[in-house]
């Protein structure tokens, strides 16, 4: 089947689904009245334009890591976790809990108890959905949809009532104390004498996420059980034959997962400029995870590609809405016709560039059938 | 709680149930023929936008009905464009789906309307109003007043739109044609075993396209009735989560109409709670008996199994003793003392009672009430031999 070189796989598939993603757009843009020229010139202004403005694009790019690797790992397990938004919210309870209530001297302590905490309670919140899939066959998909609801339910309980603090009518927890706030980019870079990032909210956890991008890369293609993930995503009955327990991968890549998931609070909860927990904290960060995967195809250095086009999309769409009547939700049609053309109508772009590569493109490229592919099918 | 109180919630779960039976029995259709369906959220979004704003402009309900089902189906084609055609991933294509109609209502309503998103108040008789049947009581004030049986005529049989008849009606319309024409028979194997079908010389796309175009219609009506018959108007995610729910209600009715009609009113009831009863409260005593036995009963199961699920059930045990010592202790105060706590009585959080129909599915799920089993092959594009 593997008709096309690796780079056709890699570069040319997405590419052209975002084309088709973007050819969509434009009509939508057109459509409610607005120049699609003038809108792409003002999100790309919103997203890099400034300095500042490029801060807030980085900042959510950390997030959009966070969540696409967490579900590029299940992926790679033959896995769909829906359940990033819920993890995330939770992942944000935990890291309250951790930094809110006790004393740490220093934020360096409060950063490694906050993600701990984070990714222990992501992992914990995808537990059951997990042992359900593994050992009574419930469908993952349907139970971590059911899990994200009951999660913002348990998040605003908490946040409503044992988490407010008295007397406050916002519905959020208390302001983080000072020594934990993690340092932002724009104080990293004054200390080498520069004016960057200006008050976005960028800040130190984005070498957490790319860390974490690095963990994911060596455990999924440098580690037995990163070997056994990807054994089992291609073909569980042939990991079966293999040895490799089901129930055992089924669990343990979607606990990775919701760890990851939840790590993303660390950025989006204590990273921010009034570090506190908040009522709508993921902010469909779980879902463009979806999208970040699909397009990144499950590999962390296209993760963060996509992470940082998801980033720039996220911020510019904000711009956009702020200085047009265009709302904010044109972001999500977007994300929509990106998870539409990468993910579900994949096979429609592919198979043109494969028939053409059949035909005209075999000469020069040696055996690529030989090469495993990077993602999933 | 008098007779009316009854009559009257039964009424309010009536018209809840209603979006969720057109929207599980949509889904019910499609996944018979072995294609899951998450995009009926954003099949009934987009419907209930659409309806809305032809409603508007047409100043008919009927033509904004045909408009809601029209989206609602073009978006089921592509649907199965990706599905059957191309063979992609169902539900990430269901995905997509949602979240196109979720942005695009949003945008497109602004563009039109300039209402910040949503579409002005629809008039009168641009809307599906309740039928008040021969006889029936209309005003509240008479209502309470009335024996009973003129009660149950006048507020749970009478004075729903016409929507709410025919989505009843829907029930019975599916179970024959699933179980009673050679079509319906053709629709449950192709879920089940579709190389069968295709030996036998029928075409399993064509099959599985209009079992798609079926759900995207019953999709349609449910959508146009929440924003012509239960609302005035269209506003942002008006569907709040009833196309997930209804799908859980489908894997609860086990993939059949009937029980289909049973599960969504069972869970349009516990909207209707919620919606009635703001304020449930129970004594301490009861929270945490419930809780403890439940956990009990989860250790026991896992003790008789492997590890794992020692260490998964016996943590959500854990977790359930933790929240029952933290209600008991939440209620005590130094006036009252540990023993006069337990007879306290607390307030069940709304957030709680707002979740219970999910929690349901996942017990239901988890196939300790009865194993759910869905159609065969649900999920996986149909690839002819070759």
């Amino acid at each position: 089947m593997d008709a096309m070189p690796k780079w056709a796989d890699v570069v040319l598939v997405p590419v052209v689904s975002l084309l088709l993603a973007a050819i969509i757009s434009i009509i939508v843009f057109v459509a409610v009245g607005q120049d699609p020229w003038e809108a792409l010139k003002l999100m790309s202004y919103g997203a890099v334009g400034t300095s500042d403005n490029l801060g807030y694009t980085l900042f959510y790019m950390t997030n959009f890591i966070f969540t696409g690797l967490a579900v590029a790992v299940a992926f790679h397990a033959a896995l769909f976790n829906i359940g990033g938004e819920g993890q995330v919210l939770l992942g944000g309870l935990g890291a309250t809990l951790a930094v809110l209530f006790v004393p740490w001297p220093h934020w360096t302590l409060a950063l490694l108890a906050g993600s701990v905490a984070a990714a222990l309670f992501g992992a914990l919140w995808v537990a059951i959905p997990a042992y359900l899939q593994a050992r009574r066959g419930s469908h993952i998909v349907i139970t971590t949809i059911m899990f994200n609801f009951m999660a913002s339910g348990l998040l605003i309980f908490m946040l409503a009532g044992p988490l407010k603090p008295v007397g406050e009518m916002q519905i959020a927890t208390a302001v983080f104390p000072e020594t934990v706030h993690l340092p932002s980019l724009h104080d990293i870079a004054q200390l080498f004498g520069l004016d960057t990032f200006g008050r976005s909210p960028v800040n130190i956890s984005i070498f957490l996420a790319l860390g974490a991008c690095v963990g994911v890369w060596a455990l999924i293609w440098h580690t037995r059980l990163g070997y056994q993930i990807r054994a089992f995503g291609q073909s569980e009955s042939a990991a079966r034959y293999a040895g490799i327990s089901a129930v055992n991968i089924t669990m343990i890549a979607l606990l990775i997962s919701g760890a990851l998931a939840g790590m993303m609070a660390v950025n989006n909860t204590m990273g921010i400029n009034n570090p506190q927990l908040v009522d709508n904290a993921a902010g469909g960060a779980g879902f463009i995870g979806i999208a970040v995967a699909l397009m990144g195809r499950n590999h962390p250095v296209g993760i963060v590609i996509a992470a940082l086009l998801f980033g720039a999309l996220f911020q510019g769409g904000a711009e956009l809405s702020a200085a047009t009547q265009i709302p904010v939700q044109i972001v999500v049609v977007i994300q929509a016709l990106v998870i539409m053309f990468t993910g579900a109508l994949d096979e429609m772009v592919r198979s043109p560039i494969q028939k053409m590569f059949l035909r005209y493109g075999n000469k020069g490229v040696g055996a690529p059938a030989a090469v495993l592919p990077e993602g999933e099918e | 709680m008098d007779f009316f109180t009854f009559v009257q919630l039964g009424d309010a779960s009536v018209r809840m149930a209603i979006p969720l039976l057109l929207a599980c029995l949509a889904g019910l259709f499609s996944e018979r023929a072995g294609i899951f369906d998450i995009g009926l959220e954003g099949k009934m979004l987009a419907a209930a936008f659409l309806a809305a704003a032809v409603s508007l402009v047409s100043g008919n309900a009927w033509v904004g009905l045909l408009a809601g089902i029209g989206i609602s189906i073009a978006l089921s084609l592509i649907h199965g464009l990706a599905s059957i055609t191309f063979r992609g991933n169902q539900l990430i294509s269901g995905v997509a789906i949602n979240f196109f109609a979720a942005g695009l209502t949003v945008v497109v309503a602004q563009g039109w309307f300039a209402q910040g998103g949503r579409t002005p108040s629809l008039p009168k008789d641009a809307r599906f109003n309740g039928i008040d049947f021969p006889g029936a009581l209309t005003r509240v004030r008479d209502k309470m007043q009335a024996d009973p049986w003129a009660q149950f005529y006048s507020e749970f049989i009478s004075g729903h739109s016409i929507l709410v008849y025919l989505g009843l009606l829907t029930v019975p319309l599916s179970w024959w044609v699933l179980y009673r024409t050679r079509f319906g028979l053709r629709l449950r194997a192709v879920g089940e075993a579709p190389e069968a079908v295709d030996t036998a010389g029928i075409s399993v796309v064509r099959l599985r396209y209009t079992a798609v175009i079926i759900a995207g219609v019953l999709c349609g009506v449910a959508g146009a009735y929440l924003s012509t018959a239960v609302q005035a108007g269209f506003t942002k995610d008006m569907t709040a989560n009833r196309g997930f729910i209804a799908l859980a209600a489908l894997i609860f009715a086990k993939w059949r109409p009937w029980y289909a009609l049973g599960a969504c009113l069972l869970f349009g009831l516990f909207f209707a709670i919620d919606n009635r009863f703001q304020n449930i409260q129970l004594e301490v005593i009861w929270i945490m008996t419930g809780l403890f036995a439940a956990a009990a009963a989860m250790t026991l199961y896992a003790l008789r199994r492997e590890r794992i699920d020692l260490i998964v059930l016996g943590g959500l045990s854990a977790v359930l003793v933790f929240v029952g010592l933290a209600t008991w202790i939440g209620a005590m105060d130094e006036a009252i003392g540990a023993t006069a706590a337990l007879f306290e009585t607390v307030k069940v959080p709304s957030q709680l009672i707002q979740s219970l129909p999910y929690l349901f599915v996942v017990v239901v799920l988890a196939g300790f009430v009865g194993k759910a089993i869905p159609p065969r092959a649900g999920g996986q594009p149909y690839v002819k031999e070759r």
